[in-house]
């Protein structure tokens, strides 16, 4: 019989729809894993309260989850939570190497909300590292990201906003 | 009356309106990014308007959920304030409504922040980031509309002209607020105006807009009475699920 543990192991082979490179437990989507009695609870909660991917997410773990259930003869719950808040603090360096390596800048060390309220945040390329870069816009591809573009290597590149 | 429920669909139908306008602009932005920003905020105001109509449903306990209540109330069911109902207009029309609204819900959501009922209280935490995100960028626009050349600056004084006294339904105050703020779950919006006042006064001083005189302030969204426009908006909205119902994709 599975433990906890182990149910998070097979979460971590979900990945995160839209950034592909870190799953549902790196993205710290997953707030707990409970195994009360013959069922398995799990809750996860949104980056943005209107993520378009939390539906895909919840039938992704549900698709790769319920049939390991049933081998045990579990019922499987998906639950959305709101409460804590999703923030970027729970993004961790490996995660966030990851998010560099493919791309995206990662968020800053710390959600000391600077970004949130308008004061100037240095954002540097994950492509040539400068930190010669600029925003182009608040909003980026997904809710979670912001646009930014680099003036030293030119290339445009997603930014995750720290929240 | 469940006071309760009245209270959240107040909260869920300022957010859906405000988010379904926005979506209006999908392919329609000035420039990519601001297609793209729009209709981001948009997401995420539908996102906070899901969120507080399952609550309202719940609350209401005759077994509606979020989409029964967004897709199948007439128009004077609709509990939304005055301002979010102002057409789209011109760009410029848009960013005036939304830096208002912005305003208003940054307070709101850090308000509700500290609900007695601990999920207003969830949802309030989890909106009020994003609020303030929004507010960034209407503020933005507003200043740069504004302190921009003769044109956008006069362009946007006639919006603010317009617009503006719609936001007065803000801050309706009845019955339901005032229970909602002596029980500790919700909060008397009135008490929402002096913060509001100063992103409002801010603003101002920052783009060189000037505060319009008109004292026509406009009530009654939250008691169902609207304007044209929520016809045609709920119209174009609720066609789909009203056509085929529990139809699914």
């Amino acid at each position: 019989m599975r433990s906890p543990n182990d149910w998070v192991s097979l979460l971590e082979t979900v990945p995160d729809p839209e950034i592909p490179v870190l799953n549902v437990v790196e993205m710290g989507i997953v707030r707990s894993v409970e195994c009360p009695n013959n069922t398995i609870i799990i809750k996860i909660t949104p980056t943005y309260m209107g993520c378009p991917a939390m539906d895909a997410i919840a039938d992704d773990i549900r698709s790769k989850l319920a049939p390991v259930a049933k081998e045990e003869s579990k019922t499987l719950s998906v639950e959305l939570v709101y409460s804590p808040a999703w923030t970027t603090d729970w993004l961790d360096d490996t995660a966030k190497a990851k998010l560099e390596k493919y791309g995206i800048a990662p968020p800053g060390k710390t959600s000391d909300k600077r970004a949130l309220q308008g004061e100037p945040t240095e954002i540097q390329c994950p492509h040539c590292k400068s930190k010669d870069t600029r925003l182009v816009s608040l909003f980026g591809s997904t809710a979670c990201k912001a646009h930014y573009q680099c003036n030293s290597c030119s290339e445009p590149f997603d930014y995750f906003k720290c929240i | 009356m469940n006071a309760r429920f009245e209270y959240l669909l107040r909260l869920g139908d300022d957010a859906l309106i405000m988010g379904q306008q926005l979506g209006l602009w999908t392919g329609h932005g000035p420039v990519l990014e601001e297609d793209i920003a729009l209709t981001n905020i948009g997401l995420d105001q539908i996102g906070q308007a899901r969120a507080w109509l399952t609550l309202a449903g719940r609350c209401e306990e005759k077994g509606r959920d979020e989409d029964q209540l967004a897709y199948f109330r007439p128009p004077a069911e609709f509990r939304n304030a005055l301002l979010c109902e102002r057409p789209n207009g011109h760009f410029g029309d848009t960013i005036t409504r939304q830096f208002l609204f912005d305003a208003y819900a940054t307070e709101l959501h850090a308000g509700l922040c500290h609900s007695e009922d601990s999920e207003i209280a969830a949802i309030a935490r989890k909106s009020a980031k994003e609020s303030a995100y929004h507010l960034r960028h209407s503020r933005a626009w507003m200043i740069r509309l504004g302190d921009g050349t003769e044109e956008s600056h006069h362009k946007l004084q006639n919006s603010l002209n317009e617009i503006m006294p719609y936001a007065e339904d803000l801050f309706y105050t009845d019955t339901v607020t005032a229970l909602a703020a002596s029980e500790g779950w919700g909060i008397d919006p009135s008490s929402l105006r002096d913060a509001w006042d100063t992103h409002v006064e801010e603003m101002l001083k920052e783009s060189g807009l000037n505060r319009p005189q008109s004292t026509a302030e406009q009530t009654g969204g939250r008691m169902g009475q609207h304007s044209e426009q929520l016809s045609q908006l709920l119209k174009e909205m609720q066609v789909l699920p009203r056509t085929y119902p529990n139809a699914e994709w």
